[in-house]
């Protein structure tokens, strides 16, 4: 006995409800396999030469993903048609997305990522876990590869001093941090010059100026305080370093016990907490993001605002013209400290990896190879206005801003003076308790030597925590 | 032909247990078992690490913390949404003076009016009411200053004492109205000749509310109670974008926003799936103590 109504569209729709249902886990099936296919990727190999150290092989596809932000990705576009000069015959793929980890993540789990990746933006994936986890190309055959310009020099010396920080773990440099970024206060020209101030050399000189700024009906500071408080780390970490030396925020980074209670860390938070207490900051900035505190910067509510280079880009569309934004080092704490007035706080940052499970692992190296040629990295600053990690590579030209001749103004007064603290991107947990307290620290609500105990008790834990993976500079 | 029957069913309920069993069930059950690994998120394997996790979140302050704020919101969202929803709904249906069982004068705009905000995604509401409290240039501190109450200002979001409360009102505001439209159907439901009853029998408007109205909605606002506490526990889309660290001194911390940060900020998807699986059970928990306790009931039928 036939108990189904002889219509053909209900068999129909109950055929295609059967075949998702059975699709669904064949899906998982899949990739499951794909997960287990394991390192073959890097079997595609041709011959090495002088222009091609890697071997890569000639026709090879490239598959480049971008994270497409506050640079756009026509750079990439540019340095694409630069590799696919060399490899006519390879085919290039490129995208430029906003959620890399969204759209990579699965990727990775399958074992079928990229060749090359922008780890960068809100969405990135966690450097330190996939390098735990053994997902990234180990870099150090590029840096001693023969330099795109010169082959006489390798890539690790057409580099700035200290770029590849961010990216070395444990002596090994797992990424290539791209864009070159110095951290210190931003000022209008214009407004300084209207009142006859200038740029101080000392931090007394710093508070001095923040007096007269506040007497003039401005505020001296102002800070985004719900989503970006740790900018303001920033200028503590130099004070602390330029006082006692790199040594000071190695230990920090190295979690060594009492390494927050080091006599310049406890100046130095004493000296951010006296910005608070003399009420040098814009009011309401602990309720204000960073979009909403730079946009009262450039609107003249707020003298002085410290941030990364990546700031005249970022607030390009909003900034009136004649501000002439131009950059200010954050001045010591006395003239007889460990480094020099002129050092300063660089990261590089927009890191670049090659997965170790990429099809292509020659090609993607042989990509950031020609990423650092000189006319790939002048191309990124003419367009961006930000600095490459490539050493001298725009020479003097400024490019008609005020903002990138000053910062390459600063960083030539550096010269080797440059310093990075690390420990916000190798420990998360560490990453989110600073941005709480030092969000108190600012708001007033604690003062330095709460600020210090607390961080320091939750490096203490990280230290004791077996399942976090350690990292040693 | 019992034979017959019984395959009919089987037919007829195979497949979509099995659709239920592979959409719906798999992902809880394959939840429950990446929360018993140290899964980074980006590997194909997972290592197993038993309870660790749960034994972990439970020495956590943050995860207590984040909890504390969910238990708050828990009681508060749903009791100030329900009594706005309903006082709101009551003065649209039965509140108008004049002798007739109606609303009060302008009902049809001001209903408009209660809805807008519902039909904003929240997102936008979001965004909306980061400009109202920006300490700066907000709506909100410039209206208390221009009505002489600027002693009343304050830095909404970024003020520990103040934030969670901010938060609350946001959620309040852009989620009274679907429950004044609910309330108001329910309302229209009860035939007018009870009112007219009690209006003769000398009623006041706020008897009528709590000693006719109130008890004929019983089943509509246990209802709503479900809904709003689920909505309470999640409260995910706002507050990351309001307070995207879990606000200051993280004041604002939910579970959900806890699990997001854990997972996605530091890499440790084992971890945010315990909190992922303790949330459900809490939401099943709630939706089950709900109906629990309000099983004894006398229906009232007109």
């Amino acid at each position: 006995m036939n108990t189904l109504p002889p219509s053909f569209s209900r068999r129909a729709l109950l055929r295609s409800t059967a075949a998702v249902a059975l699709a669904v886990p064949a899906a998982g099936l899949l990739a499951a396999c794909a997960g287990s296919s394991g390192d073959s990727g890097t079997a595609a190999e041709g011959k090495v030469t002088a222009a091609n150290p890697f071997g890569v092989a000639e026709d090879a596809a490239l598959d480049v993903v971008v994270f497409k932000g506050g640079y756009s990705d026509d750079y990439a576009k540019f340095d694409e048609k630069l590799y696919a000069k060399k490899f006519p015959k390879a085919k290039v793929s490129h995208s430029g997305i906003t959620e890399i980890g969204t759209e990579l993540q699965p990727r990775f789990v399958a074992g079928d990522p990229p060749d090359v990746v922008d780890n960068s933006g809100a969405k990135k994936m966690v450097l330190g876990t996939l390098v735990a986890d053994g997902q990234l190309a180990n870099l150090s055959d590029l840096l001693k590869a023969p330099s795109a310009d010169d082959p006489d020099t390798t890539v690790e010396d057409t580099l700035l001093s200290g770029a590849l920080d961010p990216a070395t773990f444990d002596g090994k440099v797992m990424g290539l941090p791209y864009v070159f970024t110095v951290s210190g206060f931003w000022y209008s020209k214009t407004l300084l010059d209207k009142h006859g101030w200038t740029w101080p050399t000392t931090w007394d000189g710093l508070t001095a100026l923040a007096a007269k700024i506040k007497k003039a009906g401005i505020a001296p500071f102002a800070y985004g305080g719900t989503t970006a408080p740790d900018y303001f780390f920033s200028p503590l970490m130099a004070l602390a370093a330029k006082q006692g030396g790199v040594d000071v925020i190695k230990a920090i980074d190295n979690l060594e016990a009492k390494a927050w209670q080091a006599e310049p860390v406890k100046a130095a938070a004493e000296a951010i907490a006296s910005l608070a207490s003399s009420g040098y900051f814009l009011k309401g900035s602990e309720g204000l993001d960073h979009t909403q505190a730079q946009t009262a910067w450039v609107q003249g509510k707020a003298a002085l605002y410290h941030s990364g280079s990546f700031i005249e880009n970022e607030m390009k569309a909003i900034t009136p013209d004649g501000f002439d934004m131009v950059f200010g080092t954050v001045p010591p704490l006395s003239k007889t400290g460990s480094l020099p007035q002129t050092a300063l706080h660089a990261v590089a940052g927009e890191i670049y990896v090659v997965p170790a499970k990429a099809k292509n692992v020659r090609g993607g190296k042989e990509y950031l190879r020609t990423m650092l040629s000189k006319e790939a990295a002048v191309n990124f600053t003419k367009t961006t206005h930000a600095l490459t990690v490539v050493k001298g590579a725009t020479g003097e030209e400024d490019f008609g801003s005020t903002a990138l001749g000053s910062v390459t103004k600063a960083i030539d007064a550096a010269g080797d003076d440059l310093f990075s603290y690390l420990f916000p991107s190798w420990y998360a947990d560490l990453a989110t308790t600073l941005k709480t307290e030092i969000a108190n620290l600012l708001a007033g609500r604690t003062d330095a030597a709460v600020f210090l105990s607390k961080m320091q008790a939750k490096a203490d834990a990280v230290a004791a925590d077996s399942s976090i993976t350690k990292f040693k500079r | 032909m019992n034979h017959g029957k019984t395959r009919i069913i089987l037919l007829f309920l195979a497949l979509p247990l099995t659709l239920y069993a592979v959409l719906v069930v798999s992902p809880y059950a394959q939840a429950f078992q990446i929360s018993l690994t140290s899964w980074s998120g980006f590997t194909a394997d997972k290592p197993f690490v038993g309870f660790d996790n749960f034994q972990r979140l439970l020495q956590d302050p943050e995860f207590w913390r984040a909890l504390a704020h969910n238990g708050l919101l828990l009681v508060v969202v749903p009791l100030v949404t329900i009594a706005l929803g309903l006082f709101f709904a009551a003065m649209l249906n039965v509140g108008g003076s004049g002798g007739k069982v109606a609303g009060v004068r302008g009902s049809a705009f001001y209903s408009r009016v209660y809805f807008l905000p519902h039909i904003l995604p929240v997102v936008i509401t979001a965004v909306l009411w980061q400009f109202i409290y920006n300490p700066q240039i907000g709506l909100l501190n410039g209206g208390l200053e221009a009505i002489g109450l600027g002693g009343l200002a304050h830095s909404w979001l970024g003020d520990p004492t103040v934030a969670l409360w901010a938060l609350i009102g946001v959620l309040v505001w852009a989620g009274v109205g679907f429950y004044v439209v609910l309330f108001s159907a329910a309302m229209q439901s009860i035939p007018k000749d009870i009112f007219e009853a009690a209006e003769l029998d000398g009623a006041g408007r706020f008897q009528t509310l709590t000693r006719i109205t109130l008890p004929l909605l019983r089943e509509t606002v246990q209802v709503a109670w479900i809904y709003l506490g689920i909505h309470a526990l999640d409260a995910f889309a706002l507050f990351m974008v309001l307070a995207p660290s879990g606000g200051p001194d993280n004041s604002t911390m939910v579970l959900s926003q806890y699990l997001y940060l854990s997972a996605f900020q530091k890499g440790n998807f084992g971890y945010a799936t315990a909190i992922g699986v303790l949330l459900s059970l809490l939401s099943l928990l709630m939706t089950a103590l709900t109906f629990g306790t309000s099983r004894k009931k006398t229906t009232i039928e007109f």
